[in-house]
């Protein structure tokens, strides 16, 4: 017979220190908040956090990005303080784009590379002052920060805990901000961010987003979190403000061609397999290299292949005919060659088109884009129904909505 | 017009003799060459110098007996004064308080002072060690493989290595095997009993490494040995006279020949970096000296780290670097006496030799020990010559130059060099009292370099004088980091070319020949 230890309850610190295994998942600052308005309890883990796919209605959730303000939890995102005089010459090097340029107040999106150039992540920069700065992204990264910091004069530290974030993005999203009392908000421009007092403390609000729209995203610190959460429901309740889960926002990051590691592409720490491992130029990302600036991690690789042309995949934008998603469907060239896959794809409300992201092998949606064919499976009542339908190249986004860089921006 | 105005082809950083190869070798296929050396003389650990008024002695490398062929050939080290013949070959003493064994000629062809059944299977052991470091040679020679794109060159060489594998037929091809990773105590044990050849075979196998006998894959250190030869034989040593440095002088001769211009007392602090690009060097007294290639033959990571500096490569490599495990092991000792010591049971010939005091397996491993937790052997090991019985013109009439590497001696001593230092003079003294009875007495100076003296004194980090552990998971395609074991950088236009690439440290010239080959063969 199988005999369980009994664990003592003990209240030592080292049994404390060892909790971690009762909450599979964390709960972020904004938990209680999230818990009360999750009706449908449907949860993900990202990043090993508690994140909702949908609070209520999917459907809705997406509109509110588009017609309202939409509330969502970026907590969990990875997110790391860089700081020292050498910070700037350091991302200029760990980075692909050209550091040197990015002002302080500026954000910018950029990823970052390998040895081998091949992309480990892809995150945004916030520049917050001279010497001090905030690197956003997917997976996490510390061995890597911290090894790239030989040499420099610099501090590499993860504030994910500390540092709690909220994405407020949707035609109303400034009027709230203004209406919220945070004074000033209507000077920034897309890429712009600034420091507001809230509740005793700072807080950091930038005009960036994950949705093509007006949006802005506010990073505060994790005891403050819950204050500015009711303080934003407060003033967004007449101007339609809504929390929403992934499955909303994902629907407008396709909309605006925006790429999500792991999802479009593997980034190299994460691919078991030799071919899985993308370059920028593969993913849509050639336009971060400068190969004028300084030496940056993964430049030898990135510019050898490109002299060499050894590139072999190619990350495009599809209008697919009919409205049938065409979500992880092959690419075809002449209805029989398999080209590729897509990664992302969806019926878009806003562009009224059948889109899709898909990674295809070169020449493939470089220089061959004709007679393009996707097969979609669609299951219907316990049987595939194969459509086999027209693909097109698009350029991306989708969808370009002025609001999103409108100055001073507007007031709906 | 200053040299600064000058462009070179080709900038050769460290004078040590794989600098002085590398530099040669590139003059004389027509480039402009410069060669920059910190000291005041080239040579780095193969210079003669004088450790006591009148007493001079091979700093640190004080036996020949792995100059590379293809070296003295290229460089016609002989037109240029290097003299090796067969009646300079000197024996291998097994010191030990039973009496003395000793491998004659070329390690031991002859080996006298054992029983006859130990003769015999001594024999056999011999002919089957040269018999594998043979089919190993080609890959200790040559540049390793490129497992990224081969070239017929290597393709055939790789041939021919698998012809010689074939060539062993099956039952020696499978020992090879067998054996290639092992550790050198248990093969010992297979085939030999006598614990004086056993303890100096052990001692050979880990020589300038942290490695005991029993340590896995320890036999690769004495394959390594014997994958080394000298006047055309493998595992034959000779001191050479005047010292390591007459060497280096031969070499510096072939270079000057060859046109090469050499600077000493040119410390680099820095290689020029552009776009990726290696396009010159500046010294420490702030001259910019441009060149088309740059050629690093000190340390690595100094030249990584240190003289491009990790800004200018990427992390991925940096590591790489950062983790090139180099803390020597091994101390050298200078001693400065009256007259020639008397080694026990060990005839004139012997005593121009080279005496080894590791009188079992068992006593080196033990000697190894305590060097894992930062402490030096009690009882030391040691390989000894007595070079101005060779050359009497390094030391005065009747003295005598004794010098010995000294095994264990770790980079890292916990207590400290300037502490542990006089602790473990003693206990190499003593253990030479043992076999030299009387020899303390006769001490007029005594010089002992640990491997911080020989760091800071050689500019060799760690004191380690392979440049970076010599073992298995350091050498061939990962030497000095895996991914740029064939002497070129990330940066285009550097190159490496010290024993801290393939194949390793010892006087052999074959990284320093091996790197400007490669970079001749690039540009052709």
């Amino acid at each position: 017979m199988n005999h369980h230890p009994t664990i003592k309850p003990s209240l030592d610190a080292r049994t404390l220190a060892q909790s971690h295994f009762r909450t599979l998942r964390l709960g972020t600052p904004f938990q209680p908040r999230i818990d009360a308005l999750g009706l449908k309890q449907e949860w993900y883990s990202w990043a090993g956090y508690r994140a909702p796919h949908s609070l209520w209605d999917e459907e809705l959730e997406y509109f509110a990005i588009r017609s309202q303000a939409a509330l969502f939890d970026i907590s969990p995102m990875t997110k790391y303080r860089i700081e020292g005089a050498d910070a700037e010459a350091y991302l200029d090097r760990v980075t692909l784009r050209d550091v040197t340029k990015l002002k302080p107040g500026r954000v910018h999106y950029t990823a970052w590379c390998d040895d081998e150039g091949f992309v480990l992540d892809d995150g945004t920069l916030f520049r917050l002052s001279l010497t001090r700065f905030r690197l956003c992204s997917q997976e996490r990264h510390l061995p890597w920060l911290l090894d790239s910091a030989h040499g420099y004069e610099v501090s590499v530290e993860e504030e994910t805990e500390a540092v709690a974030g909220l994405a407020l993005q949707g035609p109303t999203s400034f009027a709230i901000l203004r209406d919220a009392g945070f004074a000033g908000v209507e000077r920034l421009k897309v890429f712009d961010l600034a420091e507001f007092a809230h509740d005793g403390a700072t807080i950091t609000i930038s005009r960036t987003g994950f949705t093509g729209d007006l949006g802005y995203e506010l990073f505060v610190p994790a005891d403050k979190a819950l204050s500015l959460w009711d303080r934003l429901m407060a003033a967004g309740e007449l101007r339609g403000i809504r929390a929403i889960g992934y499955t909303a926002l994902n629907r407008a990051r396709l909309e605006a061609g925006f790429i999500v590691a792991n999802a479009d592409f593997t980034t190299s720490e994460h691919a078991i397999r030799a071919d899985r491992l993308r370059m920028p130029d593969e993913i849509g990302l050639g336009f971060m290299i400068n190969p004028e600036k300084g030496h940056f991690n993964g430049r030898r690789a990135i510019l050898e292949a490109r002299a060499r042309k050894k590139l072999r995949h190619v990350l495009v934008g599809l209008e697919i005919e009919g409205n049938i998603p065409a979500e992880h469907a092959i690419v075809y060239y002449r209805k029989s060659q398999e080209i590729g896959l897509v990664s992302a794809a969806m019926w878009s409300p806003m562009a009224k088109r059948n889109i899709a992201l898909a990674s295809l092998k070169r020449p493939y949606g470089d220089t061959i884009v004709d007679d393009l064919w996707v097969e979609i499976y669609a299951m219907r009542e316990l049987q595939y129904q194969k459509l086999m339908k027209k693909a097109k190249v698009v350029p991306r986004p989708f969808i370009k909505l002025d609001r999103r860089t409108a100055n001073p921006p507007a007031d709906f | 017009m200053t040299s600064s105005d000058l462009n070179w082809d080709a900038i050769v950083i460290g004078g040590g003799h794989n600098g002085l190869v590398a530099a040669a070798t590139l003059a004389k296929s027509g480039r402009k060459v410069l060669l920059l050396e910190a000291g005041n003389e080239v040579g780095g650990a193969a210079r003669t110098e004088e450790f006591a008024p009148g007493f001079r002695v091979s700093a640190v490398a004080h036996l020949l007996n792995r100059l590379h062929p293809d070296v003295v050939k290229t460089l016609e080290l002989e037109r240029h004064g290097l003299k090796v013949e067969r009646g300079d070959f000197v024996p291998s003493i097994a010191l030990s308080k039973d009496g003395p064994l000793v491998l004659h000629g070329a390690y031991g062809e002859v080996l006298t002072g054992a029983s006859p059944s130990e003769q015999s299977a001594w024999q056999e052991l011999r002919a089957q060690l040269l018999r594998y470091a043979g089919i190993l040679k080609p890959f200790l020679s040559r540049r390793p493989l490129d497992l990224g794109g081969m070239s017929l060159a290597e393709m055939t060489g790789l041939g021919q290595t698998a012809l010689a594998l074939k060539r062993l037929g099956k039952e020696d091809m499978r020992d090879f095997l067998r054996v290639l990773l092992m550790n050198v105590y248990d093969l010992l044990d297979e085939q030999l009993s006598d614990n004086r050849l056993k303890g100096l075979l052990a001692f050979d196998a880990t020589l300038g490494s942290h490695l005991g006998p029993r340590s896995p894959t320890s036999l690769l250190g004495l394959y390594y040995r014997l994958a080394g030869e000298i006047g055309g034989l493998a595992g034959a040593q000779i001191q050479p006279k005047g010292g390591m440095g007459a060497v280096v002088a031969a070499i510096r001769a072939a270079a000057e020949k060859a046109g090469v211009s050499i600077r000493p007392a040119s410390l680099v602090a820095k290689v020029i970096v552009e776009k990726g690009r290696a396009v010159g060097v500046v010294t420490q007294s702030g001259e910019t000296l441009r060149a088309r290639t740059v050629v690093s033959a000190i340390n690595p990571a100094t030249t990584i780290l240190d003289l491009v500096g990790p800004r200018e490569v990427d992390t991925g490599f940096v590591r790489k670097v950062k983790n090139i495990r180099m803390k020597g092991d091994a101390a050298k000792l200078h001693l400065a006496l009256d007259r020639p010591p008397q080694f026990t049971g060990v005839d004139a010939a012997g005593h121009r030799g080279r005496l080894v005091i590791a009188p079992s397996p068992d006593h080196v491993e033990r000697a190894f020990n305590p060097s894992k937790y930062g402490e030096f052997s009690p009882e030391p090991v040691m390989e000894i010559t007595l070079p101005s019985l060779v050359d009497p013109s390094l030391a005065p009439s009747d003295a005598c130059v004794l010098s010995a590497v000294v095994q264990y001696a770790p980079y890292a001593l916990k207590e400290g060099w300037a502490a542990g230092k006089p602790k473990f003079l003693k206990a190499i003294m003593g253990e030479l009292e043992t076999y030299s009875p009387g020899i303390g007495a006769t001490v007029r100076h005594a010089e002992l370099l640990t491997p911080a003296d020989i760091e800071a004194r050689y500019r060799m980090p760690g004191g380690h004088w392979h440049h970076g552990e010599l073992q298995a998971d350091q050498m061939l395609m990962s030497r000095p980091v895996s991914g740029w074991s064939g002497y070129d950088t990330p940066l285009e236009g550097l190159f490496l070319a010290g024993a801290g690439s393939h194949p390793g440290g010892g006087i052999s010239g074959a990284p320093g020949l091996n790197a400007a080959r490669r970079i001749i063969a690039m540009r052709a």
